[in-house]
């Protein structure tokens, strides 16, 4: 990569006024929540959280087969900042994308992203409503059969009848965004990983969606491609007005680029608050999983029986 | 250029496929583009027609010269009468025209076989052919030898 | 024994729901407003994909059963004293029989499995989500232009194949064992009807096409988003495919010339 890392001026100024806003807001808001969230008392109030909330989920519940990924869950993504969700592999973090995104229906409850609620909605609504959200699969999810540049160019293509020259400049403005605007003639498979989940990202945002939502961007990065996108994601987040919903288990970077967390296991969170307080909480699961330990909670050994009866069944 | 390409080798595939499917209909099935309205058509009424069915040859001297197009009952008279076409260049078959029902080898197929008289005047388009010799049936010439034997 | 079965029972249950999903599958893909501006480059580039590449398999293949079967023709029929009607034999094997069936068990073999594991692919690699997560329906974008493109392919492949099938068998015939070229195209062109036995051919080769790409895609589109699942659709398809050409050419035969 010939150029640095550089946002124009105007972006970055624009970035701090827009924290300055969000650090307004956030002095108003409630700092932590219960894990059963409160009712909210009156009209006001909840008309309030409507409006500070880009997506609601509320009562979710979600099976696949027999065995329930989501029980009851309650959870609310402010506008304009990045939330987090974390948990151990198998929780179905994925998942949780995928019903926000409507290309999954929820057993119960349901999940309002802008306003409309995408369990309910026809299929009508729910392309529109996809319009309004990027989504930055973990592979990338390139298309395999088109180059960088109609891959970013694909969205524009299939929604809009802009002309040609304007697809380009809104095309290569993207790809200058992640830095691989050189990039553009090269096919996904000659990618390393990072420069294709960058070229994802560009995708995702081209349409200007509202929302952006990571499912494990940080799985498989070196350091470098790393702190790369943890530095985009924050800056697109902040110049776009855009409300970001990553899905990892990173606990370190999800830690740094999060403004709130929530920590599910077991279909249902088990802890939620801005990365301190998180940190600081006195629940055994929570800290098993942020500190890494390998026993606790969640135990080290598969449930067996006795090791020492299952040891001595073998002489008899 | 590479999609200019791509379209390029779809065209040709194209064109390949209906030329095959031409060489199939006209080399393969000799189906000619003036078959069919170019000829006129004759009757001619026979006891037993055999195997004879639409498609079957029509020839004169060996030569083929028409094609049955339709075999059908007489529900009056009993008798089966063969609708062909002949091509319209071979136009001078005398009235007294004979039709016999033939067999190509020891298995083959069944054809009509025509044989000219000596009249003056032609057969026209719709005419009946009176002089016709059935096909022959293997089960009555094997009736017809074992009863003179006795 | 109870269990038992209970097994059968299931197996039965997920194999017609399995066909159910095809169809309603098969219903969402094609049922809708065409897009001529979008619709045809797509609809080209697979017609390319699984068309054009398929074009080597089928011509070398027809060539290679031409040559053999008038070679074993001449070889039966010369007993008889009747390699007059090699052509005939040559021909009508090919036209009716051969050329729809072969041909379609090699597209099934070459465009069917490629088409399965590529769909298959995009599936396991998120590409399908991703395209539903932008707003545009994979089933429109990426499904319905491979089944028409296999639907349109495979006929013209069928004839292809027939063709050059005669041709090889004309070369072995005329060429090397000396059939009199005019008794050999004669009797061929007495034998071979244009509707009985061309455009049946090639309405086989339609049906076997439909068939074919749905399963194909079917596979593709319904497998298991893993190496091995993608591995399974590909051979699913090939096995499934020839199969159904086979029972289904069982059928037509006896539908179009059941009552000579």
């Amino acid at each position: 990569m010939s150029e640095s890392f550089q946002p124009n001026q105007s972006l970055v100024s624009s970035a701090n006024l827009e924290n300055a806003r969000l650090n307004l807001i956030r002095e108003d808001q409630p700092r932590i929540r219960d894990a059963a969230a409160p009712e909210p008392a009156t009209l006001n109030q909840w008309i309030e959280a409507e409006a500070e909330n880009y997506v609601e989920i509320q009562n979710l519940s979600f099976q696949r087969g027999s065995r329930i990924i989501y029980d009851d869950l309650t959870m609310s993504f402010p506008k304009g900042k990045v939330t987090a969700v974390m948990g151990p592999s198998g929780t179905g973090k994925t998942t949780l994308l995928k019903l926000m995104g409507g290309q999954l229906q929820p057993t119960s409850g349901s999940i309002i992203v802008a306003g409309v609620d995408v369990a309910r909605a026809s299929r009508t609504e729910l392309f529109d409503v996809r319009k309004r959200m990027g989504m930055l699969f973990q592979s990338g999810a390139l298309f395999s059969d088109l180059s960088v540049y109609e891959n970013v160019a694909f969205p524009l293509r299939a929604h809009t009848e802009l002309p040609e020259d304007m697809i380009r400049d809104i095309v290569l403005m993207k790809l200058h965004s992640v830095g691989l605007r050189g990039a553009r003639e090269l096919m996904p498979s000659e990618l390393s990983g990072g420069m294709a989940r960058r070229v994802a990202l560009a995708r995702a945002i081209v349409l200007d969606p509202e929302m952006v939502m990571y499912d494990e961007p940080f799985t498989g990065q070196d350091p470098i491609s790393m702190s790369v996108l943890l530095q985009l994601i924050r800056l697109l987040n902040d110049t776009l007005e855009l409300t970001s919903i990553i899905v990892s288990h990173d606990v370190q970077e999800t830690l740094d680029i999060a403004d709130y967390l929530y920590i599910i296991a077991d279909g249902r969170v088990i802890g939620q608050g801005e990365p301190k307080e998180v940190m600081n909480s006195d629940s055994a699961l929570v800290q098993q999983f942020m500190l890494g330990l390998p026993d606790g909670p969640v135990p080290f050994h598969f449930p067996s029986q006795n090791y020492r009866d299952d040891i001595l069944e073998g002489r008899h | 250029m590479r999609a200019r390409n791509i379209e390029l080798a779809v065209g040709i595939f194209m064109l390949i496929g209906v030329l095959a499917f031409v060489y199939l209909a006209m080399r393969v099935s000799g189906l000619a583009m003036d078959d069919g309205g170019s000829g006129y058509t004759l009757y001619a009424r026979f006891e037993n027609v055999g195997s004879l069915k639409s498609r079957s040859k029509v020839t004169i001297a060996g030569v083929v010269v028409g094609r049955v197009v339709n075999v059908h009952l007489d529900r009056e008279d009993f008798v089966a009468v063969v609708e062909m076409e002949i091509s319209a260049k071979v136009d001078n078959l005398t009235s007294d025209t004979s039709a016999s029902i033939m067999t190509a080898g020891v298995l083959g197929e069944q054809y009509v076989a025509l044989e000219l008289g000596a009249e003056e005047d032609f057969l026209q388009a719709g005419d009946e052919i009176e002089d016709t010799l059935s096909a022959l049936v293997l089960e009555e010439l094997i009736g017809k030898f074992l009863f003179n034997a006795k | 024994m109870l269990r038992q079965i209970e097994s059968i029972g299931a197996r039965g249950l997920e194999v017609v729901e399995s066909i159910g999903r095809s169809v309603v599958f098969l219903y969402q893909s094609l049922v809708r407003v065409p897009r001529p501006r979008t619709s045809l480059p797509l609809l080209i580039q697979q017609l390319y994909s699984v068309g054009v590449l398929s074009l080597v398999i089928i011509v070398v293949a027809g060539f290679f059963i031409g040559m053999v079967l008038a070679l074993q023709g001449y070889s039966i029929l010369v007993r008889f004293g009747a390699e007059q009607a090699l052509g005939q034999m040559v021909a009508l094997s090919i036209v009716m029989e051969l050329g729809p069936v072969v041909s379609g068990l090699l597209f099934a073999g070459r465009a069917g499995s490629a088409l399965a594991a590529e769909i298959g692919l995009m599936k396991a690699t998120e590409q399908l989500a991703s395209m539903e997560m932008i707003g545009v329906d994979p089933l429109h974008q990426v499904i319905a232009p491979r089944f028409w493109a296999g639907l349109i392919s495979l006929p013209l492949l069928g004839m292809i194949f027939s063709a050059v099938g005669i041709f090889g068998g004309m070369l072995v015939g005329v060429d090397w064992l000396g059939v009199d070229s005019g008794s050999f195209w004669s009797n061929m062109q007495s034998a071979v009807d244009f509707h009985r036995d061309v455009l049946n051919g090639v309405i086989k080769s339609i049906a076997f096409a439909v068939v074919v790409t749905w399963i194909a895609v079917f596979q593709g589109y319904d497998c298991v988003p893993t190496s091995e699942g993608i591995s399974r659709a590909t051979t699913n398809t090939v096995v499934y495919g020839s199969l159904a050409i086979l029972g289904l050419d069982f059928v037509l035969t006896a539908l179009m010339f059941g009552d000579l």
